[in-house]
């Protein structure tokens, strides 16, 4: 589930809050979002993946909070990882172009 | 003004809505069936409001996710093979005309994704291969062409229920905005439901937004859905992650806990071996048997998959992880609303249903793993849904742009009870009967009926209470009793087959009846009903010869 927005890094510009599809962020008015609803949160990391600053941790676990120790590791190494492994983001291509799921496809059944 | 006030009454007042829109085409749903439609009746010249309930763009199960994609080239005898390899496993309830043109729709929007710069990967050769879509690439290129197409987008606006017309003919949909908290009506010629399937609320990767809603709206005006009883797909994955994909479980071993292979444990054939294990102690996997160039390519075939991985800090080609089944119900079943003509029609008029919201019996019968044939399906099926709902839709609202419009809204819109609705314990209810693996990968008479005795109570009890107090809280109440309805038909026609065909099966009817090479439809809120139809296929016996 979704479990930090970094201060530091967010620039309140509130694209998570419109891109979270299970509406799981709330606007606050000169400030980054609040995760209001962090129950709904269905763990499928679109909101990471639109955040253009890499503010956003999304735990990998999907029915229950993050302990604090499953969460320190993530902060500043794994923030963004995502982003970058999907090729999205100023300066990067797009990693659709090197799927190998055809090569999978014909080897998987 | 809150869902309640306007939801006391059933004709719909000129006034009523925050938010009023015209349209040709309401697109309900923004997944790839829903963007496919609103791009193929914008193009007809129709025009079109597509709402959905999330973000079009990242919603729905496609999204955050890799598909495969069955696009199979017309050369040689590709299709033919393509065709036969899985309509044993459907349980040889696909149509071999249905096959046909989903195979052909799909290269010809294989071509338009190239034209509008979907990256494909090439290969050696330098062919572009297009059997796979890369899900949060491919649904950011969609939202783009349904802008383009000069389609209108709600987001965040789930539809709570149809419009109707004094005939019964669909004329649109009101809802609200869950983050403004406005409501909305759209009125419209036609209405396409692409809402996608019913996973109930298991977080399945992409899967919470997929409750049903469609078909539940489409019900209380009258349409039928079809092959129900296909809608126990369980998603293989890692027991703490949302991350459903199972592809690469094709090249794991599965352990017990001392580490001991499970006999006969497999991500295909052998899952009902995972499922029975698992229903006494944990099942561990081990991507054991991938080799450092398969390594490589899973690493650019799903990155998604490692997320879960990397953040837990396991190599899952080394180390042993433990793995669940969660439901993910009609999403990578079958089931859904039944399709009475190549339109993507339903039997209500002015209703059209597209993607996982609809039957995918026409091409899978009563098995699908997901991915391939569902994304072929909700490119090929969206594009005919939209181009017949304009149709559809400019024709009626030349006819006449002002009918009357009735609100089809029933529970926890539409009642007079008492008693508050609460979405959560009815949630719990309803997955207690549809997630355990004992009551619903293995099928039962006697446990179906006991569940079906309970789910029809707790709808008695729904149809009593009192109407959600607020917009917010009518969103969740809908999906609730959506989950509920859903579990109702799948229930009531699973204790109808009494045999053992494609994903359904019975413990105590363990073999496949040729006597049974039937469709079963159902329908109904109150009551519901199941009744046979005969499966158009003449060609069966080539197919599988």
């Amino acid at each position: 589930m979704i479990e930090l927005i970094s201060a530091e890094r967010c620039t309140a510009c509130n694209i998570c809050v419109n891109a979270c599809p299970t509406n799981v962020f709330e606007a606050v008015a000169g400030g980054p979002p609040r995760i209001a609803r962090q129950d709904d949160c269905q763990t499928c990391f679109m909101c990471e993946l639109y955040c253009p600053e890499d503010a956003l941790y999304v735990a990998p676990i999907a029915d229950r909070r993050a302990t604090a120790e499953e969460r320190e590791p993530a902060t500043a190494a794994l923030m963004g990882s995502y982003r970058s492994a999907v090729g999205w983001g100023r300066g990067r291509t797009s990693t659709a172009s090197a799927d190998a799921s055809y090569e999978l496809l014909g080897r998987a059944h | 003004m809150g869902a309640r006030d306007f939801l006391q009454h059933s004709a719909l007042s000129a006034t009523d809505g925050q938010r009023r829109h015209e349209a040709d085409v309401l697109v309900i749903g923004g997944g790839p069936a829903g963007t496919w439609a609103a791009v193929s009746a914008a193009a007809q010249g129709a025009r079109v409001v597509l709402a959905d309930k999330g973000f079009c763009g990242t919603s729905g199960a496609t999204a955050p996710s890799g598909t495969g994609l069955w696009h199979v080239s017309p050369e040689g005898t590709a299709r033919a093979d393509a065709k036969a390899a899985r309509f044993a496993m459907g349980g040889h309830l696909a149509e071999h005309a249905w096959m046909d043109r989903v195979l052909a729709q799909t290269w010809d929007n294989v071509e338009r994704l190239k034209e509008w710069g979907y990256p494909f990967p090439a290969d050696e050769e330098g062919r572009l291969r297009c059997n796979s879509l890369q899900g949060p690439e491919y649904m950011r290129l969609m939202r783009k062409r349904v802008k383009a197409s000069g389609a209108r987008i709600l987001d965040h606006s789930p539809a709570l229920e149809l419009l109707v017309d004094e005939h019964g003919t669909v004329c649109g949909a009101t809802g609200v905005n869950r983050q403004s908290g406005e409501t909305w009506v759209v009125r419209a010629g036609a209405v396409v439901i692409a809402t996608g399937g019913c996973a109930f609320l298991s977080k399945a990767l992409g899967c919470n937004v997929l409750t049903g809603d469609g078909q539940l709206m489409a019900a209380e005006v009258g349409a039928s859905l079809s092959g129900m009883e296909f809608s126990n797909a369980y998603g293989l994955g890692p027991a703490f992650s949302s991350v459903t994909k199972s592809l690469f479980y094709n090249w794991a071993t599965f352990y017990d806990r001392d580490g001991k292979p499970v006999e006969g444990a497999g991500s295909s054939r052998g899952r009902s071996i995972i499922a029975q294990t698992l229903q006494t102690q944990p099942v561990f996997a081990c991507i054991d048997r991938a080799d450092a160039q398969v390594r490589a390519w899973m690493r650019t075939a799903q990155p998604n998959f490692f997320v879960s991985f990397d953040r837990q800090g396991i190599d899952p080609f080394t180390q042993h992880f433990p793995v669940t089944l969660r439901l993910e119900g009609t999403v990578r079943g079958t089931g859904g609303l039944n399709l009475v003509d190549d339109s993507c029609a339903t039997s209500v008029p002015g209703l059209y249903a597209a993607g996982d919201a609809a039957t995918r019996e026409l091409i899978c019968g009563g098995f699908t793993g997901g991915g391939s044939h569902n994304a072929a399906w909700a490119l090929s099926s969206g594009f005919w849904a939209g181009a017949g709902a304009a149709a559809f839709g400019q024709d009626a609202r030349s006819a006449g742009a002002h009918r009357p419009a009735l609100r089809a809204g029933g529970v926890a819109l539409n009642t007079r009870g008492a008693t508050p609705f609460d979405s959560q314990a009815v949630v719990r209810a309803v997955q207690d009967e549809v997630f355990p693996y004992e009551r619903n990968w293995f099928r039962q008479g006697e446990v179906l009926d006991a569940s079906l005795a309970r789910l029809d109570a707790l709808w008695a009890q729904l149809r009593g209470s009192a109407p959600a107090a607020s917009a917010a809280e009518a969103v969740r109440a809908r999906e609730a009793a959506a989950m509920l309805a859903t579990a109702r038909w799948m229930y009531r026609s699973a204790l109808q087959r009494t045999e053992t065909r494609g994903m359904h099966r019975r413990r105590e009817h363990g073999a496949l009846d040729p006597a049974q090479h039937h469709r079963l439809l159902s329908g109904g809120l109150d009551e519901v009903w199941v009744q046979r139809q005969a499966v158009q296929n003449e060609a069966a016996a080539e197919v599988t010869a």
